[in-house]
C-alpha cells in the first residue's frame, strides 16, 4: 500500500472529498470548460482577471480524486499570482509530474503542488493531474474551445 | 467446485504476477486472454505454413487456404448458420456493423425510413448507424430501457412500424450485463417487415447462439472476446441479404473478373473479403472457437452464471455498492459505483493489488447519462475466473473504500 498512498495522500484526499474554490465565480473575466474522455472528468473553469493578476478563481465539475484535488490545490495556490507565475508553475508542474519515478523532483517552491508529485508513479493517472491546468490556460487565452488531455 | 479449475493452466498469461500481487484479470468485457492452442496457431500459421490465401498453386498457400477456410467451417457449426457463405471475415464487430451500414444500408434505407437501436448499444453500433440516417434522410430510434437496464418492450413494440428498415441491438450489453429478448425482439421485428441486425460481440463467448433457430438477419462478433486474437471478426448475413448487398470494399480477392471497363464479383462470401485478411488470426480464432466448443457453451455460461451470482451476492452485502445494471436475464458483468471512489480511482487501487478491471464509460456514454454516472467500474468474467478471484476483488475494493471514508 506505500506507493498507492504516495498517490493518494490524505492531503490528496482531503482535497477531493472538500474540494476548496469549488462552484461558481460571478462576475468572472474568463471561463473554459475540460474534459477527460479516459475516466469521464468534466471540469469548468472561472477565472476573474486583474491587472494582470489572477485575482479570484474557481472551477466545478464531476472526476476522480486526483483531478479534483488537483483542481482545489491549483486553485487555492494560483490565487493572487500574476499570469507569468502561472506560466512559470505551469511549466514546473508539468515537469513534476511526468518526471522519471528514478530522478529527484526539483520541488522547491511549488508549495503543496508537490503532494502530487506520487502521479508520476502511475502515468494513467498523469492526465487527470493535469486537466485542471489546461483547463485553465485555455479560459486564460479565452479560447472557447474545450480543453482536452488528448 | 469449479469445473473448470484446471483451465487456468491452458492460459500462459494467467501465471504472471502484477506488483508483486497474483493476477486477476477481471477485464474479459474488453478483450480476453488466449489459451495456448490459440497462440500456437498464430506462431504455427508464421513458422510454418505462411503463405496468401486462395491464390498460390504451392503447398504453403494450400495449406493456409485450408486453415483459414478451416474456421469459416468452425462458425458454421458455432453458430448454426446454414451454410459456409453466410460467414464473412472482418476486423471485428465493428467492421461488421459498418459493412452492414454502408453495403446493405445505402441499398435498403431511405428518406422516411426508420432505423430503431436500443438505449443500452456500444458506440459501434451507434455511429454507423447515425452516419447511415444522415447520408440518407432517415431517422434514428432510441427503444428505451428501465432502471435495471432491461429494454422496455412495450415502448419497443409501439415504435415497431411499417417503416422501420432495421432493428440493430445488442444481444448482451458489454456495459450492463443484460440480455435482451431477442428472439422476441426478431420475430416482433420481422412482423412489420423490418430485419433485425444483433451485436453479439459480447454473448458469443458467453451463451450458445442459433442464428437459424433465431431467424436473424444479421449477427457480429470479434474473435478476441472469445479468447481470439485481435482485428478479426465475423459478419453473418442470411445468403439471400448477402447475395443481393452490393460490395463493401473494392480490391483483390472479391472480384471474379477484372478489366478497365467492369469487374465481375465473386461469389459469396468471398465478394465481402477484399485485400488479403488477417490469416493469422482468422486460424487464431479457429483454434479458440475449437477451444471454445471443447468446453462446451452451456458449461460455460453455468460456471460464469455462478461466478456472477456470487460477486452479485457479495457487492449487495457490502452496503457501499451500487450495481449498475441489475437485469434478470444477464450474463459474465458486474458493473458498479462504490461510495465515495471514483471509478477511475477505483481501477488505479485494485491494479497495485494486481486486480484488473475497467473503470470508465464502457465505450456506451448514453448508458452513464442514462444511470447518472461519468463512469463506472466494471469487473467482467471468463471461463478462468474462480471465486477466489471474486474474493480477491473485494477486499481490494473493501480497502479502497476505506482509504475515502
Amino acid at each position: 500500500m506505500f506507493d498507492l498512498r504516495s498517490l493518494y495522500q490524505e492531503v490528496i484526499v482531503d482535497h477531493s472529498k472538500s474540494p476548496r474554490h469549488f462552484g461558481k465565480l460571478d462576475p468572472c473575466t474568463h471561463q473554459a470548460d475540460g474534459h477527460n474522455p479516459l475516466c469521464g472528468d468534466q471540469l469548468h473553469v472561472y477565472l476573474h482577471i486583474k491587472n494582470g493578476c489572477i485575482d479570484d478563481l474557481s472551477f466545478e465539475g464531476d472526476g476522480c480524486a486526483i483531478s479534483v484535488a488537483s483542481a482545489s490545490i491549483m486553485s487555492e495556490t494560483l490565487k493572487g499570482k500574476t499570469l507569468g507565475e502561472f506560466e512559470a508553475l505551469f511549466d514546473r508542474f508539468q515537469q513534476m509530474v511526468t518526471a522519471p519515478v528514478d530522478q529527484p523532483v526539483a520541488d522547491d517552491g511549488m508549495g503543496k503542488l508537490t503532494v502530487l508529485a506520487g502521479v508520476r508513479e502511475f502515468p494513467s493517472r498523469v492526465k487527470c493531474a493535469i486537466l485542471c491546468w489546461h483547463t485553465l490556460k485555455s479560459a486564460m487565452h479565452a479560447d472557447s474551445g474545450v480543453a482536452k488531455t488528448e | 467446485m469449479n469445473p473448470f479449475i484446471d483451465i487456468r493452466n491452458d492460459f500462459p498469461i494467467l501465471k504472471q504476477q502484477v506488483y508483486g500481487k497474483p493476477l486477476v484479470y477481471l477485464d474479459n468485457a474488453a478483450t480476453t486472454q488466449k489459451p495456448t492452442t490459440v497462440i500456437d496457431a498464430l506462431c504455427n500459421y508464421y513458422r510454418q505454413d505462411n503463405a496468401n490465401v486462395h491464390r498460390g498453386v504451392h503447398a504453403l498457400s494450400e495449406r493456409a487456404t485450408v486453415n483459414y477456410e478451416r474456421t469459416r467451417d468452425d462458425l458454421v457449426g458455432l453458430i448454426h448458420a446454414n451454410n459456409r457463405r453466410e460467414i464473412v471475415f472482418v476486423r471485428g464487430a465493428t467492421e461488421a456493423i459498418n459493412l452492414v451500414a454502408q453495403s446493405w444500408g445505402n441499398a435498403n434505407v431511405a428518406a422516411g425510413d426508420e432505423i430503431i437501436i436500443s438505449a443500452m448499444e456500444h458506440h459501434s453500433n451507434i455511429v454507423p448507424w447515425q452516419w447511415l440516417c444522415e447520408r440518407t434522410g432517415a431517422t434514428l430510434k432510441i427503444a428505451p430501457m428501465n432502471a435495471r437496464g432491461e429494454l422496455l418492450m412495450d415502448q419497443f413494440d409501439a415504435m415497431l412500424h411499417a417503416r422501420t428498415r432495421l432493428v440493430a441491438v445488442v444481444h448482451q450489453s458489454n456495459a450492463l450485463g443484460t440480455i435482451n429478448p431477442v428472439a422476441e425482439i426478431i420475430q416482433k421485428s420481422h412482423a412489420v417487415g423490418a430485419k433485425v441486425l444483433l451485436d453479439g460481440a459480447q454473448a458469443l463467448a458467453h451463451m450458445a447462439v442459433d442464428v437459424q433457430a433465431l431467424d436473424v438477419d444479421f449477427y457480429v462478433t470479434s474473435a478476441h472476446k472469445m479468447y481470439g486474437p485481435t482485428g478479426v471478426g465475423m459478419l453473418y448475413a442470411k445468403e439471400a441479404l448477402l447475395e443481393a448487398m452490393p460490395p463493401y470494399q473494392g480490391g483483390g480477392d472479391m472480384i471474379r473478373t477484372v478489366s478497365f471497363e467492369r469487374s465481375e464479383y465473386n461469389d459469396l462470401p468471398y465478394k465481402f473479403e477484399a485485400g488479403t485478411p488477417n490469416i493469422a488470426g482468422v486460424i487464431g480464432f479457429g483454434a479458440a472457437l475449437r477451444y471454445l466448443q471443447s468446453l462446451g457453451m452451456d458449461a460455460i455460461a453455468k460456471h460464469e452464471q455462478s461466478l456472477l451470482a456470487y460477486a452479485t451476492d457479495k457487492a449487495e452485502s457490502t452496503g457501499y455498492i451500487r450495481l449498475i445494471g441489475t437485469a434478470k436475464n444477464k450474463a459474465s458483468v458486474l458493473s458498479f459505483a462504490v461510495n465515495g471512489v471514483h471509478p477511475h480511482d477505483l481501477g488505479t487501487i485494485l491494479d497495485r493489488d494486481g486486480v484488473a478491471i475497467r473503470a470508465g464509460h464502457h465505450c456506451a456514454m448514453p448508458v452513464m447519462k442514462f444511470f447518472g454516472v461519468p463512469a463506472t467500474a466494471r469487473a467482467s468474467f471468463a471461463v478462468y475466473n474462480t471465486k477466489d478471484d471474486v474474493d480477491t476483488l473485494f477486499v481490494a475494493i473493501e480497502q479502497a473504500y476505506a482509504m475515502f471514508s
